[in-house]
């Protein structure tokens, strides 16, 4: 029964072990650390819980945006209206119709900057996201998996990196780097950010290797490597795949600012190298808006879509969070409040 | 108290390894700056101060990685971070040491302003789910999702260039001497707003989701229920009970996100010009000024500890959990 | 009869709960978790709540106070409290305000998890406290507190705990807590949801002989809930057996033990050892309970029961009557009047009840 389970869930505060797991997208964390005690949905269960997560409006919608940039990353160079080196004597020029969002100052067009550097981006994005993902399944599932002194040591070295601040590393590592590439700062960022996800990981294997099948396939005599490939990976699913997207995100944040702040060379273009360029030339003082807003906004949006899919993910896995705003309307139109401690009554055909 | 020994353990060994990886990466990446800088600074430069930023590249082949190490920490107990390529001969600590109490105040004061904000933002929104105020949900999404710096060229855009009501950057009027004099410090409220606003907008988001999610589990919990059972007025329920809950993880997490968070409002002072180290990061950085890089990676990580430590004693402070009585 | 109560009940309702519906879900297509439920607790009295876990007894419990967490939603019926002046207020259509003085002064709850009931963060005094002080105004603080310490000696345990917080005490200890604070403005109905499950059998029973000497003495009326029904028969008066969401038999305690007249009622008694008496070989019901949320018309028992017959499967039986109460067709004993089930067995005209379900 709902109640029964909504009332049982035991302490609020996990232990400080879980409860410690947090950092970058903070509510991603925070419901990752949740999800450690939520009860999970059974291998027969997942079928439909995972259609859930495809009705899920916010995911969708991140979804959708993701695909887009996605394109464009991969036809960026051929649908680009000009060469984004091609200096021109439109020199700052806003927006018109042969420039879509107008000019630089040396008249290079800044659309066409854009659309080229998407692809810098995503691969950025998408290469840390999947070293460090890569990096943090090995930890934290090992340090889960094989508990006492390997479990300590492997969580002291995650926390260290968690505390650490990740930008100030990547720069003095990048800065110091005779050449820092897309590659080498997206290897960078991999190896710097995988802790978050390890920490996650590592609560929820703990909690997984209790669980009663995995003890089941123990006592058969699985191998170890065979465990956790089949009987714990799985069931790790939803908090990886959240992992990996707060770490794209991380990743792409972290990326663009290094381009902005001129350690990436100049000439790669991605969205913060236009923004370098724009802060180098006045643009704010000039009030070339055009130079850095659309690029920003760019950020924004594939920063949107990344939230929105991992919101998807957060609801999925936590149904607590679902918003009860789906029917908010109707609600409101039987005069309903929902409220912890004052169930509404809604009696019908009575005042 | 074994939980605040067990931090204090842990904080220790992070230090560690963040000095230890400040003595790491240079020696693991190539090139040799020292002798490029001997080069150009030809006869001016003492060889004591030779001596330290050998120490600090690993440039002494003679010795072993260990007597390198162990000179490393001699310098360190010094306070001798060697000296700076671009300011020379100025040592490294002393631009550090003018650089970090601008960065203390502007970054420490908005990001504490952003904290108590998002947490009470949260607590409103998480409280009252299903009204309007979840219609903030997706504006602190956006601003989440936004890189600080771009947040930074917007404020500066809209306050300094266009409507002319804050300057762009620096952290006080030129004109001025530096002292504890009211007008001096009005003026560096003046210069700092800016910023300070942009961290706020850009960090405050988090917060607020982060409690918000925490609100909305930690309301469904048995004893949040006993409240309401009991008959206690509202806002008891919600802030001795939900919320006096709730803001457990949301200290912990500030802990931990503090380096992130850090990392971004120092990217801030480089759109601001402002004085503090995050600036002084950046000019090292475009100047390939190799040792006051690492000099002010080592404070900036070792202030993020001492916030955290100082976060753990909120967190003990709040939680009787973690204190032993019996 | 009960070991542990005494007959003090008199026919005088304190709370009445009346037709009784809970779904759970806002959307077009919600679960209905509860289907006009009626239940009246007598002044003095000892009701226990039975059924397996998911038939709705804690729903039932909850939604009569209106602590029923999101989705739930109550779409029909009243909860009558009769106050100590006499007077009867629906608990449903009062106001927040209303609502608030009512709960904790006439209506306290004992909650399942002792573990969670309790913040963790606050001294066990200060709740014990601050649940007084929201309904005494104006009480000194002192006042409080020494009448917090009294409460807690109350249920036995040294009034120097008022200090410790949560996590300092045992699980017994905790649920004592809960039971002094449920206590603490002497309220006129408790209702204890599952209090001892998660307690040792030794504990579970100092708690609940307790209980019932506090009850003795102070006179309040107690819906106690389990899915333990031979606890039950040991403290309570009445019982009422709840499945799938509906009531479906209500009788005193002892002829619901000896004399079950509902096939799930005899299923479940089958399931649990008994406290006292002969061993007797544990049968359990075979299926587990329907999903609400696709309920098949008819009996929802029909698919699980022994003695199902053709109209089980079309008609939802109601709550009526037994075969052997005066009006029924049975021979008629005094005893079985005031005894209700819901089973097409007991309607007039369905042939002779089984057996086993008419000793």
């Amino acid at each position: 029964m709902a109640t029964t389970t909504t009332l049982s869930t035991g302490e609020v505060t996990p232990p400080p072990e879980v409860r410690a797991a947090a950092l970058t997208p903070r509510s991603v964390l925070a419901s990752l650390r949740r999800f450690a005690r939520t009860p999970r949905v059974g291998q027969r269960q997942r079928k439909p819980q995972r259609l859930l997560f495809l009705r899920n409006t916010k995911a969708l919608t991140g979804l959708g945006i993701l695909v887009f940039f996605a394109l464009l990353a991969v036809v960026g160079p051929w649908v680009a209206p000009y060469d984004p080196n091609q200096v021109s004597p439109d020199l700052l020029q806003a927006p018109s119709l042969a420039h879509w969002l107008g000019t630089d100052h040396t008249g290079r067009d800044i659309m066409s900057q854009i659309i080229v550097g998407t692809r810098g981006v995503m691969i950025v994005g998408l290469v840390a996201g999947v070293s460090a993902t890569v990096v943090g399944v090995l930890v934290g599932v090992t340090a889960g998996f094989v508990g006492g002194v390997g479990d300590e040591t492997l969580s002291a070295l995650s926390n260290v990196f968690l505390v650490i601040p990740q930008l100030p590393l990547i720069i003095i590592i990048a800065a110091q780097l005779p050449s820092a590439g897309g590659m080498t700062v997206a290897l960078v960022i991999g190896a710097t950010g995988w802790a978050w996800g390890a920490r996650v990981l590592r609560a929820q294997t703990l909690s997984l290797r209790k669980r009663d099948f995995v003890e089941a396939a123990r006592a058969n005599g699985e191998r170890t490597w065979r465990l956790v490939l089949a009987e714990v990976l799985p069931n790790l699913s939803a908090v990886i795949a959240s992992g990996f997207v707060g770490t794209v995100t991380f990743a792409v944040l972290s990326q663009v600012t290094l381009s902005f702040i001129g350690i990436t060379p100049v000439s790669e273009w991605n969205w913060g190298t236009i923004l370098f360029w724009a802060q180098n030339n006045m643009a704010l003082q000039r009030g070339a808006w055009w130079w850095f807003v659309p690029a920003g906004a760019c950020i924004a949006l594939l920063g949107m879509a990344l939230a929105l899919v991992n919101f998807g993910i957060d609801e999925f896995v936590n149904p607590r969070l679902r918003s009860t705003g789906l029917h908010a309307r109707s609600l409101r139109r039987r005069g309903i409040r929902p409220r912890v401690g004052f169930t509404p009554v809604a009696r019908e055909g009575r005042p | 108290m074994t939980f605040l020994l067990r931090r204090i353990a842990f904080y220790a060994l992070t230090a560690w390894a963040a000095i230890t990886l400040n003595f790491i990466v240079p020696r693991l990446l190539p090139g040799d700056p020292v002798t490029a800088l001997m080069g150009r600074m030809q006869g001016r430069i003492d060889s004591n101060a030779e001596q330290s930023l050998r120490v600090l590249f690993g440039l002494d082949q003679d010795l072993s990685l260990w007597q390198q190490y162990t000179a490393y920490w001699a310098m360190l107990f010094r306070g001798d971070l060697g000296l700076s390529f671009t300011h020379f001969p100025t040592p490294v600590a002393d631009i550090v040491g003018q650089a970090l109490p601008w960065t203390v105040g502007l970054v420490g004061v908005a990001t504490i302003i952003a904290f108590v904000l998002g947490t009470l933002v949260g607590i409103a929104i998480g409280w009252r789910r299903g009204t309007w105020a979840d219609g903030i949900l997706p504006v602190s999404t956006f601003f989440s999702a936004v890189p600080y710096f771009w947040v930074g060229l917007i404020t500066i855009t809209v306050f300094a260039v266009n409507l002319r009501w804050f300057p762009s950057n620096g952290s006080y009027d030129r004109g001025l001497v530096p002292a504890f004099t009211g007008e001096f410090v009005g003026s560096v409220i003046y210069y700092g707003f800016l910023p300070a606003l942009t961290v706020v907008l850009s960090s405050v988001a988090g917060w607020i989701l982060g409690m918000r999610n925490m609100m909305v589990t930690v309301s469904s919990e048995d004893y949040v229920t006993v409240a309401h059972a009991k008959g206690l007025p509202g806002h008891q329920v919600v802030l001795g009970y939900a919320a006096r809950n709730a803001i457990l993880p949301q200290v912990s997490s500030f802990a931990l996100s503090l380096g992130f968070v850090v990392g971004g409002t120092l990217i801030m002072e480089m759109v601001f010009s402002y004085q503090g180290i995050g600036y002084t990061l950046y000019q090292a950085v475009s100047t390939h000024d190799y040792p006051l890089m690492q000099g002010c990676f080592l404070v900036i990580t070792l202030s993020v500890l001492v916030a955290n430590i100082i976060a753990d004693f909120a967190y003990v402070a709040l939680d009787p959990r973690t204190r032993k009585e019996d | 009869m009960s070991a542990m109560s005494a007959k003090t009940t008199t026919a005088e309702p304190v709370l009445e709960i009346r037709d009784l519906s809970v779904d759970y879900g806002y959307g077009d297509d919600p679960t209905h978790v509860l289907r006009n439920v009626s239940l009246t607790l007598n002044r003095g009295e000892v009701l226990g709540l039975a059924g397996e876990s998911g038939c709705g007894k804690s729903t039932l419990a909850y939604a009569a106070t209106r602590l029923l967490a999101p989705p739930g939603i109550i779409t029909s019926g009243e909860v009558l409290l009769t106050g100590r002046d006499g007077r009867r207020a629906d608990l449903l259509g009062l106001t927040d305000g209303q609502l608030r003085s009512t709960r904790w002064q006439d209506v306290a709850i004992v909650f399942q998890g002792a573990m969670s009931s309790l913040n963790p963060v606050y001294r066990v005094g200060r709740q014990l406290v601050d649940g007084i002080l929201a309904h005494r105004k104006g009480m000194p603080r002192v006042q409080a507190e020494e009448r917090a310490a009294e409460l807690l000696s109350m249920v036995g345990i040294p009034a120097d705990r008022l200090r410790s917080y949560p996590h300092q005490l045992s699980g017994g200890m905790r649920q004592r807590v809960m039971i002094a604070m449920a206590l603490a403005l002497e309220p006129q109905v408790l209702i204890m949801d599952e209090p001892t499950t998660a307690l040792d059998v030794v504990m579970q029973r100092q708690i609940l002989e307790q209980v019932m000497e506090l009850r003795d003495r102070l006179g309040f009326s107690v819906i106690f809930i389990t899915h333990d029904v031979s606890l039950l028969v040991e403290v309570a008066d009445r019982i009422a057996i709840m499945y799938a969401g509906e009531i479906v038999e209500q009788a005193a305690a002892g002829d619901v033990y000896r004399r079950p007249r509902h096939p799930y009622s005899h299923g479940l008694l089958g399931s649990f050892p008994p406290l006292h008496g002969p061993r007797r070989e544990l049968s359990g019901i075979p299926g587990s309970p329907p999903d609400l949320r696709r309920l098949a018309p008819g009996c929802p028992f029909a698919a699980r029961c022994p003695h199902v017959m053709d109209v089980c499967r079309t008609d939802r039986p109601v709550l009526g009557p037994t075969a052997f109460a005066s009006t029924g067709p049975g021979v008629a004993t005094a005893a079985e009047d005031g005894r209700l089930v819901a089973c097409h067995l007991h309607a007039q005209g369905s042939g002779p009840v089984p057996k086993a379900l008419a000793r």
